[in-house]
């Protein structure tokens, strides 16, 4: 299987997006915005039908349309414009109607576009895996050198603010890395499936974890199995990748849950 | 001695809603702890969000350590302990780590160094938590986990310690215990010591001064002098 090129970018890149997508994910569990992943993803699907409309490449016409959507839903509520579900119910509906008139208006209702919404492990080239991993690696620096912050706004975000803490811009930076994560692993998971694996490995971590630390580490494990088992499964079964590494990050997370019913 | 927190006529309502707090005079000394107390609605929190900087009055002028609340800049001087039922995140963290968050706001980036980590051992020995500092805090009981969260609001080693509803999901035992504590944090520190609570039986025993808001202050001077129906009934003190 690693004889062949595609399938050696697909694990390279998977291997980034594995780490990524539970990293960031993991401030989005813990301020209960598990979702907002998948209202982002919405608006890139737009971003990938103004790309084919404007002949433009999908990928980076979804990464502005991602950055553009976390940035309404945190203005929607951070402003208190809307309700935490109610600022991404709109920009979840705006996107995918505005996906579907783009992508009518473009004429590209086509096979190409089915390896954006669910990932395709043949579609990845060397350019791209270098935006992957400058976009992944450098999101991933920014974690580490502001983990106590985002933790600690995550922990207490009134507290944080009475210490000082700029709160606002820490919120904002962890929507843009949410946009980020979608924009570098459409390619391999798919726009409408990334949100799984950044959701999926955190919650299953924290059914065995016993800190925040061993949260962290195990839900970037969990990721990593799950993309690196998904993309097996998906070149030995000819199945679409995104699907197979969400399933296996179910599997995973079901695994955890019965672990934890047997310790109790 | 020099004044911690000042209000002077202060008025305040949220937005074009009716006044929750009028004409409010108030001054704080440095060292000082004192008991903010009041029923629910009184404008008690409304007072303490004031105070913090983290609401504008409409009318008047609050000041923290003589400088305008809103725009005080040493703010890892202010240990804040906020009104919780739960700890903010669904993932285990363990008590160190809590503790750890209150050292962000002094090192935002990079890894804790040794001065940090002296402050959190301190933090945690202050409470009596070091022995159960790697324990996950949701396996502990409601008083425990407020220790940690008071160790967490003196691990940036403050001059304010202000404290909102501190007894919410804790059982009396814990309550009178938490009163002792901050007693003890007061002597030894010197920290000034805010505490707001619509119940405060818990520390009436060991405050100098109690504040009693219903819109306005109603009552500022020792528990002693309080009027008997107005004391606390879910405390008796021997």
């Amino acid at each position: 299987m690693l004889d062949l090129e595609f399938m050696r970018l697909a694990f390279a890149a998977g291997a980034i997006v594995g780490v990524l997508a539970p990293t960031v994910g993991f401030f989005l569990v813990q301020r209960e915005m598990s979702l907002i992943g998948d209202g982002i993803g919405h608006v890139a699907f737009a971003g990938v039908a103004a790309g084919y409309l404007l002949g433009v490449s999908p990928v980076w016409t979804a990464l502005a349309a991602a950055i553009v959507g976390a940035a309404g839903i945190e203005w929607l509520r951070s402003r208190r414009r809307a309700a935490g579900d109610q600022a991404l119910a709109i920009v979840f509906y705006t996107g995918i109607a505005g996906g579907v008139v783009l992508i009518s208006a473009a004429g590209a209702l086509n096979a190409n576009l089915f390896s954006y919404l669910f990932g395709s492990i043949l579609t990845v080239t060397r350019s791209d895996l270098v935006v992957i991993a400058v976009l992944g690696i450098g999101a991933l620096m920014v974690v580490a050198v502001l983990m106590r912050a985002l933790v600690s706004v995550s922990l207490d975000e009134e507290g944080a603010r009475v210490a000082g803490l700029p709160v606002a811009a820490l919120n904002g930076l962890i929507s843009m890395l949410a946009a980020l994560t979608i924009g570098v692993s459409m390619r391999i998971v798919g726009i409408l499936l990334i949100a799984a694996l950044m959701v999926l490995p955190v919650i299953a971590a924290q059914r065995v974890a016993w800190s925040l630390r061993s949260t962290i580490g195990l839900s970037i494990c969990f990721g990593l199995l799950s993309v690196l088992t998904g993309l097996t499964v998906s070149y030995y079964g000819n199945l679409p990748p995104g699907g197979t590494i969400v399933l296996t990050g179910t599997g995973v997370f079901l695994a955890t849950s019965s672990l934890e019913a047997l310790r109790r | 001695m020099s004044l911690a927190l000042q209000f002077k006529g202060v008025d305040f309502s949220y937005g074009q809603g009716p006044r929750v707090l009028g004409g409010v005079d108030l001054a704080v000394s440095e060292g000082e702890f004192v008991a903010i107390a009041g029923p629910n609605g009184g404008g008690k929190t409304t007072l303490l969000r004031l105070a913090l900087g983290l609401e504008r009055p409409s009318r008047g002028e609050v000041l923290l350590f003589g400088e305008p609340a809103r725009s005080f800049g040493n703010r890892t001087a202010i240990g804040y302990l906020a009104q919780r039922t739960r700890i903010g995140v669904h993932a285990p963290a363990t008590v160190r780590e809590v503790v750890e968050a209150g050292r962000a706001a002094l090192r935002l980036v990079g890894r804790l160094r040794r001065e940090d980590h002296e402050a959190v051992e301190e933090a945690l020995e202050r409470v009596g938590m070091l022995h159960l500092a790697r324990r996950p805090l949701s396996e502990l009981s409601g008083g425990q986990q407020q220790r940690a969260f008071i160790a967490k609001a003196l691990a940036a080693r403050p001059a304010l310690l202000v404290l909102d509803e501190p007894t919410t999901g804790v059982d009396v035992e814990a309550q009178d215990a938490l009163g002792g504590l901050l007693n003890r944090l007061h002597g030894e520190l010197g920290v000034t010591i805010l505490y707001v609570s619509h119940e405060f039986g818990a520390v009436e025993q060991f405050v100098e001064r109690l504040v009693l808001v219903r819109e306005r202050i109603v009552f500022d001077g020792p528990p002693s002098q309080l009027p008997g129906v107005w004391h606390d009934p879910s405390h008796t003190h021997a």
